[in-house]
């Protein structure tokens, strides 16, 4: 007998066809899976009850263990634990390596552009990883659905790269689950909350982890929640709360360092317990798992006064993202509050008293991004009446082509909304070139060399012409996932090539704040840049021409007509190497006038050709 | 005497009583829950159970352990006697319809014969 839920009035689906999606909050630490059930989003628990799953996976020789057992695991098989795979997604091992140099695996090469992980099932990339572990949650949603399921949301940091989006797109389809979208994670918590349908205005999202700080700020305007900053910090999270409480206990009991390194974990782990108990409570009990010492205990200010300067740091992301924004804190409406560490009290004074309003806190900080996602799932599946809008995500960067002389020409505006296309025409820059490098940049300075560089192809088999004749349209398209594809086509032979944007390394958070500032920054700088390029490329395609000209056509001049045109033409040559813009411009023009005479020839020349043998009435 | 068929309704036991109330709560709005076939499905007809927010001029209202039920009175007739029921299988859950009525399943228990 089937067990049915309720669906909404006129949505009820035939007997194997019901539609069913879920959500999927991808985390670096733990995992959730979130569905649609009688109306009602919740996360779905494993057959301990246990709702997160730890994003650990052990491989060893002939089973793969996703999870809590993979977790207990790891401290002693490390090498084919890998824990935390979310770090690696998109990146290049020499990136990963520079950053965190102590880790425990054994990488396959030291320098190739994807991570690849010697196990003793063989190597294994971070899509494998990150497959395993939507693997298990589809599994767990399966059994809790009692159906196939196939069509999933999957959360993603606000701040990934198109490499980290599409990496977790393929780790997905490895899954056998079709994305129908990736949503952000901060997006994801504000429609948790319904708040796509509230108020218009300005939406900060705090997250605060186990090992992880996140503050994006979102403008939400015609339903629609567009990332005008991230911020935080990789590297602090509750754990180091955990931490700063054990290290005060260890120095209370008057441990010596020898002591203390030996009892650290179980140290730690009191520490968590007693932090954990006094998010309920105002005093707890800190009890190590070990006769040798006394259980201490620790009120709320205590743990408050420990914790206060890292939370400070929080704040101070805060202030930060908000001024990268360009937005005040009382053009703040909402305040979402997400990941566990939020639970402790002192975390959310802190926040209430920096924006001057109560954050909500009414969803479970830990399952409120796989919630929004089931959410968004439900609707996009087609289990809401057409009526309830769609959301909509937009580009983080803008992007574009890199041009002559090294500018990049942006073909897609960044916060611009998707999925969306756009076109634009280019040409070729010499007579009978037949072939174009399409170079594919991100980022918002002017000259490509600021920029990110993303991909490079060549469209072949342009017919010859002459410079400047041939129209190659190029057309930029961004899916709902924000996953880019690049087509160039040459309009009169219809020939084309085009390339899907996988590029090969990762951007961190830092370096994309870092890339939109740089860009308001040197905004000046970068437009005198431009300008000079310009004139630079002008000056070398009127020289090209020139030269092409020459060498057919130079019995047309006298001598000294030519050696006046020669000598003005190397003035050009001299000036153009240099960052004079306005000298430039003078030498092209003195070209221009030196060369009238021979342009004038040249046409008169050609008339005379196309004339030669025909009468006068013929014409 | 009269013609007019005397229906016993439907009856809603503790367990799905307690879930459909939640499930209303959480929503916010809507009168009770719609039960009804529809024609369709591997074994003839199959069940449809959704939110109501108004009332079409044909359904019937009964209510049950506290819980507003609609059927339309097409449904009724295959439906009349039905207990609904909330269960649990394994990590599965949701309701389940006994009705009197249904002599045939299909395997998978969505519809059913009369």
């Amino acid at each position: 007998m089937a067990l049915l839920q309720i669906a909404e009035p006129g949505q009820s689906a035939a007997p194997h066809q019901r539609k069913l999606a879920i959500g999927i909050d991808l985390g670096t630490t733990h995992s959730l899976v979130a569905t649609v059930r009688s109306g009602q989003a919740e996360t779905l628990a494993d057959e301990q009850e246990r709702h997160l799953l730890p994003s650990a996976v052990q491989y060893s020789q002939d089973n793969t263990i996703v999870g809590y057992k993979a977790y207990e695991n790891a401290a002693h098989d490390p090498k084919n634990t890998i824990i935390s795979v979310k770090r690696f997604i998109g990146r290049s091992v020499e990136d990963v390596l520079h950053t965190w140099p102590n880790l425990p695996y054994e990488f396959a090469s030291e320098c190739a552009q994807n991570v690849q992980i010697k196990t003793q099932q063989g190597i294994k990339n971070p899509i494998h990883v990150s497959a395993d572990i939507l693997a298990s949650l589809r599994g767990r949603a399966e059994k809790t659905l009692g159906d196939e399921v196939t069509k999933a949301v999957i959360t993603v940091p606000a701040y990934f790269d198109d490499a980290q989006r599409q990496g977790t797109k393929d780790a997905a389809a490895v899954a056998g689950l079709d994305v129908m979208r990736l949503l952000n994670e901060p997006t994801a918590a504000a429609l948790a909350y319904g708040l796509d349908s509230g108020q218009e205005g300005i939406v900060a999202v705090y997250d605060l982890g186990g090992g992880t700080f996140d503050i994006s700020v979102l403008r939400l305007s015609r339903g629609v929640f567009e990332v005008l900053s991230t911020g935080g910090d990789s590297a602090l999270g509750g754990d180091d709360f955990d931490h700063a409480l054990a290290d005060a206990v260890a120095t209370q009991l008057g441990l010596s360092e020898s002591d203390k390194k030996r009892h650290y974990r179980a140290l730690v782990s009191a520490a968590k317990r007693a932090k954990e108990a006094l998010s309920e409570h105002d005093t707890a009990v800190l009890e190590i798992d070990s006769d040798e010492f006394a259980a201490v205990e620790i009120s709320r200010e205590q743990l408050q006064a420990l914790i206060q300067p890292l939370i400070q740091k929080t704040i101070r992301a805060c202030r930060r993202a908000l001024k990268d924004a360009d937005v005040s804190k009382d053009e703040v409406v909402e305040v979402v509050l997400v990941g566990g560490s939020t639970r402790v009290p002192a975390v959310r004074e802190a926040v209430e008293t920096f924006f001057a309003k109560p954050p909500l806190t009414s969803i479970d900080p830990d399952k409120v991004v796989a919630i929004g996602a089931a959410l968004q799932a439900d609707i996009l599946v087609g289990n809401k009446p057409d009526t309830d809008m769609l959301l909509l995500d937009v580009l983080p960067l803008s992007l574009g082509i890199e041009t002559m002389g090294g500018l990049a020409e942006k073909i897609i505006a960044r916060n611009t909304t998707i999925p969306v296309a756009k076109a634009q025409e280019f040409t070729t820059f010499k007579d009978g070139q037949t072939a174009m490098m399409i170079h594919v940049v991100q980022g918002e300075r002017e000259l490509v060399d600021d920029c990110r560089s993303l991909a490079r192809f060549t469209l072949t088999g342009i017919p010859p012409m002459a410079a400047g004749a041939a129209h190659i349209r190029v057309t930029f398209q961004v899916d709902a996932d924000g996953l880019l594809s690049v087509t160039a086509m040459e309009k009169s032979s219809g020939v084309s090539a085009d390339i899907q944007v996988k590029p090969s390394y990762g951007l961190e958070e830092r370096e994309i704040a870092g890339m939109l500032k740089d860009s308001m920054s040197n905004a000046k700088q970068d437009m005198q840049a431009r300008m000079l390029k310009e004139q630079q490329v002008e000056a070398a395609r009127v020289l090209e021409a020139l030269n092409a000209a020459l060498s057919v056509d130079a019995d047309l001049l006298s001598a000294e007509e030519l050696a006046n045109l020669q000598q003005q033409m190397q003035v050009l040559e001299n000036v153009a190497a240099n960052a004079d813009i306005d000298a430039i411009k003078v030498a092209i023009e003195n070209v221009d006038k030196a060369s009238q005479t021979f342009a004038e020839r040249r046409m008169d020349k050609s008339i005379n050709i196309a004339l030669a043998g025909q009468s006068v009435e013929q014409i | 005497m009269s013609e007019v068929q005397e229906y016993s309704g439907v009856t809603v036991t503790d367990a799905a009583a307690l879930r459909a109330k939640t499930f209303l709560q959480n929503r916010g709005s809507g009168i009770g829950l719609r039960l009804g076939v529809k024609t369709t499905g591997c074994s003839g007809l199959a069940y449809v159970l959704e939110f109501v927010d108004e009332l079409n001029a044909d359904d019937e209202v009964f209510e049950s352990n506290g819980v507003k039920i609609i059927i339309d009175g097409k449904s009724l007739v295959y439906l009349d006697g039905t207990e609904l029921d909330f269960a649990k299988e394994g990590l599965n859950e949701g309701f389940q319809f006994n009705n009197p009525n249904a002599n045939g399943e299909c395997g998978c228990g969505e519809s059913f014969n009369v």
